[in-house]
């Protein structure tokens, strides 16, 4: 049980950490916010846009974990959905590697319709894939000795952890990105923001195929 | 790709004006009658180098015919936008159309005196692709490089609209038509935009029947050339306003939005009122209830002259019509300057308030009667036309040549390229500078100006100059 609760820490710090992660990344939509209170000279619009933002990230996370969530009243297959998701997952980062091009359709959206924009660029990226060993990994201990559990009960378990993972997430990336914003926007200035903007497209797309693998691992190991 | 974004893209116009000043310029070199290729042609912009203000490299094409006219770059500080979330390209390429040929070659210019061709594109792709002809001004836009086209399909560019297409910005693919309901729209020439608001402004110049081989005088007394500019709804892309600017205004030309994204105006020149031969310069901004509105906020006057030294297209009128051909905004928005072509006038307005433009310096080289003589003692062939600004604001470059065959027929006695540049004052005024003068090679004119890093008719910012 003590190893248990060790690992469930471990994950939802993983969550944590993957959500100041997604935040960072300008690719997310901090310098969203950072345009938004310049464009309209006021800081309420920062504040504004930082919430739609995180609005958008939320809902592509819930649309990815959701159906997982669904999946695992299957509890027999358990172990291969793990295995499945975490395959996925390194194919979307595989695929990201390879297709390097930036998806054109997110300049289309327009910019005062800013959770579209988040909820499409989090899709584009795989942000929500890059959660799902995580959540599995959390429902599998959570469900322990499912066997015994009642299919109805598993189910309403895991849709309850995938809200909560998909709002620490959230949590965990506004509070990044925000930061960011509120100080290049108060302190550092635009001069910064062409600074401490990095491509972190090879990095984005590894961390999909290391979370993938420790997934498949996990799912293996009997995690 | 970069790790970093290329240090030549600023957040904003304020930034940009701040950044290290050109090294380099690159101008456009365009055999007037297709005898010689074209060329783009560096120039030393460094006052420290030994071959200052001299042609330092050309790239020379290999075909004949192309009359090159506008360029631009293939990534601009518009990377910088936060929605695209990527900005690590490079600027590092000018798209440079023919709008003669349709045939558009990709210059490498990464490093300046090592330029060379990097792909052409033929004409007939253009065609098949678009059904667009004589590609023409360039910008670089939210899904990539935006061209406009001044002709439509067909063997004369008069089957369908002429209007813009798009092309990938890294790999240099003609994607497509840009518009999805084009409205009124029938003629095209100049477009900008406002990335942040999500607007684009276009103007009319006029079908390639009317001035490839020529103004065609019926038809601007008639008043058949372009006299409207229309507003899009960028993303959407679609035409949401017309402005008619009254048909005898003709050839509504440059459109100079504000550089600031906060701000809702912009210019746009007029070549010229058939009523009384002024040129125009019109203010147009966004009201109150989102509507378009534009006036007129400055008018240049026609200068009375001896029909014997008038070109055959003039005689008739016993005076030299301003001929507003470029106009260029500096990046604080502070100055307009507006080329007089026909005079032989290089004007720069005080436009703080862009209803009320004030004229602020003046320089005078060149002109269909005047022929000033430029500082140095040297002739200046035909007027002060394409102009560009450093992004500091503080030199104003200019080339001579308006397009090959209207230049033969206002100024049928001159012939020559040259580039020149003047000093901008503490507060105003505009001086030329005695020093630098470049004299094109033989039979090759000059047009375009593209600065190094960017200028001031190239960026477009997505933040406020705050």
């Amino acid at each position: 049980m003590a190893e248990d609760v060790i690992s469930v820490t471990a994950l939802w710090w993983a969550v944590i950490f993957s959500g100041l992660y997604h935040g960072i990344n300008p690719g997310m939509g901090w310098p969203l916010a950072v345009s938004a209170a310049l464009m309209e000279r006021k800081h309420t619009a920062m504040a504004k846009a930082i919430a739609a933002l995180a609005f958008g990230h939320f809902l592509a996370m819930t649309a990815i974990l959701l159906p997982f969530s669904l999946m695992l009243f299957l509890v027999e297959w358990a172990r291969d959905i793990r295995i499945g998701a975490g395959l996925l997952v390194i194919a979307m980062g595989i695929y990201l590697l390879v297709n390097r091009r930036h998806p054109k359709f997110l300049a289309r959206v327009h910019p005062s319709r800013l959770a579209l924009w988040s909820f499409l660029a989090a899709m584009a990226h795989g942000a929500g894939l890059m959660l799902v060993p995580i959540f599995l990994g959390i429902c599998s201990i959570d469900n322990g000795d499912a066997g015994h559990q009642a299919v109805q009960t598993l189910m309403s378990g895991n849709i309850v952890t995938a809200f909560a993972v998909a709002t620490v997430h959230t949590l965990a990336m506004t509070a990044a990105g925000g930061l960011i914003a509120v100080i290049i926007y108060l302190w550092l200035g635009l001069k910064f923001l062409s600074k401490t903007w990095f491509n972190l497209d090879i990095v984005w797309a590894l961390s999909l195929v290391l979370v993938g693998l420790l997934g498949v691992i996990a799912a293996y190991a009997g995690y | 790709m970069n790790l970093r974004p290329d240090p030549t893209f600023h957040a904003t116009a304020k930034l940009a004006m701040q950044a290290p000043v050109e090294n380099y310029g690159f101008t456009v070199m365009l055999s007037p009658d297709g005898t010689q290729s074209d060329g783009i042609a560096v120039v030393d912009l460094n006052p420290k180098s030994k071959t200052y203000g001299e042609i330092v490299h050309q790239v020379i094409v290999p075909n004949i015919g192309d009359e090159f006219h506008h360029f631009g770059w293939n990534a601009c500080s518009s990377s910088l936008s936060p929605l695209t979330g990527h900005a690590f390209l490079e600027r590092r390429y000018l798209i440079v159309p023919g709008i003669r040929s349709s045939r558009i070659y990709i210059i490498d210019v990464k490093d300046p005196l090592k330029a060379k061709i990097h792909k052409t594109i033929e004409p007939e792709e253009l065609f098949a692709k678009t059904g667009y002809s004589r590609p023409h001004t360039i910008h670089c836009g939210p899904e990539g490089i935006y061209v406009s086209t001044l002709g439509g399909g067909g063997e004369d560019g008069t089957d369908g609209p002429p209007g813009i297409f798009i092309m990938d910005c890294e790999t240099f693919e003609i994607i497509g038509q840009y518009e999805m309901d084009r409205g009124p729209q029938d003629k095209h020439y100049d477009f900008w935009w406002n990335l942040p608001q999500d607007y684009m402004v276009s103007s009319e110049w006029g079908l390639p029947p009317q001035f490839e081989g020529g103004i065609v005088a019926e038809d601007l007394l008639s008043n058949k050339y372009g006299h409207s500019i229309h507003f899009w709804d960028l993303r959407a892309r679609k035409n949401i306003q017309t402005i008619d600017l009254g048909e005898n205004h003709q050839m509504a030309l440059e459109i100079r939005p504000a550089h600031d994204p906060t701000k809702s105006y912009g210019f746009c020149g007029v070549v010229v009122d058939t009523t009384n031969l002024q040129g125009a310069i019109f203010t147009w901004w966004r009201d109150d209830d989102g509507k378009w509105q534009a006036k007129k906020t400055i008018t240049i006057d026609p200068v009375p002259a001896d029909p014997e030294d008038l070109p055959d297209l003039l005689k008739g009128f016993s005076a030299v019509p301003p001929l507003v051909t470029d106009i260029d905004l500096s990046l604080d928005d502070k100055y307009l300057y507006v080329a007089c072509w026909g005079l032989g006038e290089m004007h720069q307005y005080d436009v703080s308030d862009p209803m009320n433009p004030k004229l602020a310096g003046k320089v005078e080289l060149g002109g269909i009667v005047a022929h000033h003589k430029h500082p140095n003692g040297k002739d200046f062939a035909f007027g002060p036309q394409m102009v560009e600004i450093s992004r500091d604001g503080k030199r104003v470059y200019w080339t001579n040549s308006l397009y090959s065959t209207w230049d033969d027929q206002f100024y049928p006695n001159d012939e020559g390229g040259q580039m020149v540049m003047a000093n901008v004052g503490e507060n105003g005024g505009l001086t030329l500078d005695k020093n630098f003068y470049v004299d094109f090679p033989k039979g090759l004119r000059a047009h375009q100006i593209r600065l190094e890093g960017g200028d001031c008719s190239t960026d477009s910012f997505c933040y406020p100059s705050v």
